[in-house]
């Protein structure tokens, strides 16, 4: 073997491996459940939230598919699970999330044919068409979904026939938690995987990719796919752990909320939507309590001087952090997975 | 039936005044403006304002809420947008989202969540019937007026300089720069015209479209459908989109009520299917 | 034997045409070059035979199979690969990430979103090949935006390269390399293996004639002559059309 051999193999076996921070970051995540007994439910919102923002990070951050409709995948598999609580169909949690998770990916699938051609405001307009028009087919068969109000009366059976939905949320949390990293572990292959590297390649130049030997089509409907599973499967998880659903999980503003959580944390190196879930959310609860009536317009206004500051500065900065991060640990240096903040 | 068409155009020459600067502002810098609707608003809001408590004659009203939107359409553009036109389409969306969310709190704050009316005429009010064709007076004003804006605007753009510079602005930047032509301010007049109209828009449209801090949000789907589907190279092709999507939306609540806005949404995923550029959008090969 | 065959090919845009009859034969692991003026539409024929346009009429046939419908990205799986005139790179990815998706890409591992990239030995071999033979290795790790231009050409060929073509274009791979850089790029050019078919497309007629074994040259979209380098030289319509035009410039 070359030195140059060794080199490179080297290279390409430690591109992927876990850093001190990242573990430290889990260790942490996990750690919550003891530290912030009684924060159950703004944490399990959070998760919930994370998961739904590393979706959205699949396709815009690696596949630069700018999408409004994100919702519809979180909302179809939410139903689906209350539904299939609500009347006793599937009884155990675990599979109504994967199956949840399927279904969403299935409409993912059907839809990603249509998203996939046109320009990025044909794409807006496909993305959000589609989530109103679930939330018009929702509040058409209001005898099944509830309409308005909201589907009633969802009983969740205990997970794995043992953990119930306890009062505290402690459980639910736990739940959340544990799917969220099991989903982030498998994200994280996939950016990983050549499919992945295939992915950042066609975002960065899709004629190059296409001349070299890569289905550009195939690989974005494949990623719109499984996006849409990983959505699907926090919309479940918010109806398992609320034992409700409403028309809103369709709404625009969910979309809207999620490109924001993205865009604080920073697209296209998979924490960015966690990270942006836990300071979305903290915002949140902060500025409730201060004017909970008006908070939509602090939303409003944290996005429009985002844009007006630069998202490649607040990136930047993002990245100082993070490489002062690694400084303090010492030992690995940043890998270039983390795609430069999109511009 | 044919009452079912006649509403159809008024709400589609409404849908027309109110999203015709979109396209323009859409055409000419390849800009996603989601907070147009927001303009709208303004001008309904301002319409209110000003005939229901200040007592001013509503035929006076709506004038005055052009004036007034289009005034704040050229504050907006010159402090705000103008840091924006270079930047990627998904700065653009989350900017433009972020002033529909102010504004819409911002109204709620000030006037409250509830629907808001304006006070018509008694002249307006009431219906003529033509032939067994019962229409609404308001109704009718609406198209009037909006179809004499609608041949002003044609007059405007093909007829007087402004317009040649505009059209030569809209088909190629670089070139028109290279013309002598101001592009930037250009695009603040066309910036503000555009909102001024939908500011008319809102204020003539609160009576039928309903009036409430929502509204930026309810209709933006109707204007970017309305851009998309009618395409951003001529005003004929948002005029045609705007009068079938008044019609079909108008006629798909009539005889499928329980199915909401479904049909148009469906209509406009197969069209952009269709013809990605748009309907009425000149043909790509070149 | 003709590897890449092009019959009667022809491509309009609206009234204009780009390309006219154009009928070549490429015979394998021949050196060929493809020349004309500018706006002669070398580009186009480029395009044409890579399916990144369709032609309005005529058929392209690689190793004797007719190709005129595939996708691009299937082209490149039968053994056409090309280089661009403007760079056209992953700016974010380092060479060595570049090298590794187009070689996962052609041992059939592109796909694979579990495994890692570069855990089969046999993807490590070839990137390690190609660095080596594009002189890439001391900048494997930097961001491709970042390098040298000289640098960014040689990335250009190797990721052509890269997909192991049968048959590789080359459009007008010297353009806008400084003179320092140059001599690297051009020797690594000369040594590309004897058994892949390279056309060239060139405006720089020193490495069209010092590189090509046999010369084609388009003028208006349409074949013009024909032949080994001696004869195309010599040619007086040549001289006429294309290389008079050199001079007078």
């Amino acid at each position: 073997m070359t030195p140059l051999t060794g080199d490179v193999a080297a290279y390409l076996r430690n591109r992927a491996r876990w850093s001190p921070l990242e573990i430290a970051f889990w260790i942490f995540a996990f750690a919550t459940i003891w530290l912030f007994p009684g924060k159950y439910l703004i944490l399990k919102d959070t998760a919930i939230l994370a998961l739904f923002a590393l979706s959205l990070d699949l396709i815009l951050g690696y596949a630069g598919i700018l999408s409004l409709g994100q919702a519809a995948f979180f909302g179809i598999s939410g139903y689906f699970a209350g539904l299939v609580a609500k009347y006793g169909i599937i009884n155990e949690p675990v599979i109504a999330l994967l199956l949840g998770g399927l279904v969403a990916a299935a409409l993912g699938f059907v839809t990603s044919f249509l998203v996939l051609r046109g320009s990025d405001l044909t794409r807006l307009m496909v993305t959000l068409g589609v989530s109103l028009m679930l939330y018009e087919v929702a509040n058409r068969y209001s005898n099944i979904t509830g309409g308005a109000d909201g589907l009633q009366g969802v009983e969740v059976a205990p997970i794995l026939g043992r953990f119930r939905f306890d009062l505290y949320g402690r459980n639910g949390y736990v739940y959340s938690l544990i799917v969220l990293f099991v989903c982030f572990v498998i994200a994280r292959r996939i950016v990983y995987s050549p499919f992945g590297l295939s992915l950042r390649s066609i975002k960065g130049n899709a004629l190059r990719a296409a001349a070299i030997g890569i289905p550009v089509k195939w690989r974005l409907v494949a990623i719109y796919t499984a996006a849409a599973g990983f959505a699907g499967i926090a919309g479940a998880l918010l109806t398992q752990t609320t034992a409700f659903c409403s028309l809103d999980v369709f709404s625009l503003d969910r979309s809207a909320d999620l490109l924001l959580v993205l865009i604080i944390g920073g697209t296209g190196y998979l924490y960015g939507g966690l990270i942006g879930a836990v300071i979305y959310k903290f915002l949140q609860d902060w500025i409730a309590t201060l004017t909970p009536q008006y908070w939509q317009f602090w939303i409003g206004l944290v996005l429009v001087v985002i844009v007006l500051l630069g998202r490649d500065r607040i990136g930047a900065w993002n990245e100082a952090a993070r490489n002062a991060l690694y400084g303090a640990f010492g030992r690995l240096k940043p890998r270039p997975a983390a795609v430069g903040s999109e511009r | 039936m044919l009452t079912i068409l006649f509403d159809g155009i008024a709400y589609g020459m409404l849908l027309f005044v109110l999203a015709c600067g979109l396209s323009v502002t859409l055409g000419l810098m390849n800009f996603i403006n989601l907070a147009h609707g927001a303009f709208a608003m303004a001008g309904g809001y301002c319409t209110v304002v000003i005939v229901n408590r200040l007592g001013v004659p509503f035929v006076l009203g709506l004038p005055i809420a052009f004036l007034v939107t289009a005034a704040l359409g050229a504050l907006f553009e010159r402090t705000l947008y103008v840091h924006v036109y270079t930047k990627p389409h998904l700065d653009q969306v989350l900017f433009t989202i972020g002033l529909v969310f102010m504004a819409v709190a911002a109204t709620d704050y000030v006037m409250g969540s509830s629907q808001q009316f304006v006070q018509i005429p008694q002249a307006l009010q009431g219906q003529f019937n033509v032939l067994g064709i019962g229409m609404g007076k308001y109704r009718l004003l609406i198209i009037v007026v909006c179809g004499l804006l609608t041949l002003l605007l044609q007059g405007i753009l093909t007829k007087t300089r402004f317009g040649s510079r505009l059209r030569a602005a809209v088909d190629d930047q670089r070139v028109a720069r290279g013309l002598g032509i101001n592009v930037g301010v250009v695009f603040a007049l066309t910036f503000a015209f555009g909102s001024g109209l939908a500011g008319l828009g809102g204020a003539l449209g609160a009576e039928i479209l309903g009036l409430d801090p929502t509204f930026p949000l309810k209709y933006m789907i109707y204007f970017l459908i309305v851009v998309t589907v009618g395409g951003t190279s001529s005003i004929t092709g948002p005029f045609l989109a705007s009068i079938l999507l008044g019609i079909g939306d108008v006629a798909g609540k009539y005889y499928v009520p329980t199915l909401g806005a479904f049909v148009i949404y469906a209509i406009m995923i197969v069209v952009l299917l269709a013809r990605p550029q748009g309907l009425f959008a000149r043909s790509a090969a070149r | 034997m003709a590897i890449l065959e092009t019959e009667g090919l022809e491509k309009r845009f609206g009234g204009i045409v780009a390309a006219h009859d154009v009928s070549l034969a490429i015979e394998k692991g021949a050196r060929h070059a493809l020349i004309g003026p500018n706006g002669a539409g070398k580009t186009t024929v480029v395009n044409l035979l890579t399916g990144v346009l369709r032609p309005t009429a005529g058929r392209i046939v690689l190793d004797g199979r007719d190709i005129t419908a595939l996708e691009p990205h299937e082209r490149v799986r039968l053994g056409m690969a090309r280089t661009f005139q403007i760079n056209q790179l992953f700016l974010d990815l380092t060479p060595l990430e570049t090298i590794g998706l187009a070689v996962s890409e052609r041992l059939g591992s592109g796909g694979d979103w579990w495994r890692l990239v570069g855990s089969k030995t046999a993807v490590t071999d070839d990137i390690v090949e190609i660095v080596e033979r594009f002189h890439l290795a001391d900048v494997m790790h930097e961001r491709t935006a970042i390098l040298p231009y000289g640098k960014q050409r040689l990335l250009e060929i190797a990721l052509a390269f890269a997909c192991r073509p049968h048959v590789l274009l080359l459009d007008e791979p010297a353009a806008g390399v400084p003179e320092a850089e140059r001599h690297e790029l051009l020797a690594t050019i000369a040594a590309l293996p004897a058994e892949v078919t390279v056309l060239l497309i060139e405006h720089d007629m020193d490495l069209v004639f010092s590189f090509a074994d046999r010369i084609s040259v388009l003028v208006n979209g349409a074949l013009f002559v024909d032949g080994a380098p001696e004869e195309v030289a010599r040619d007086p319509r040549v001289k006429a059309v294309y290389l008079g035009e050199e001079l007078d410039a």
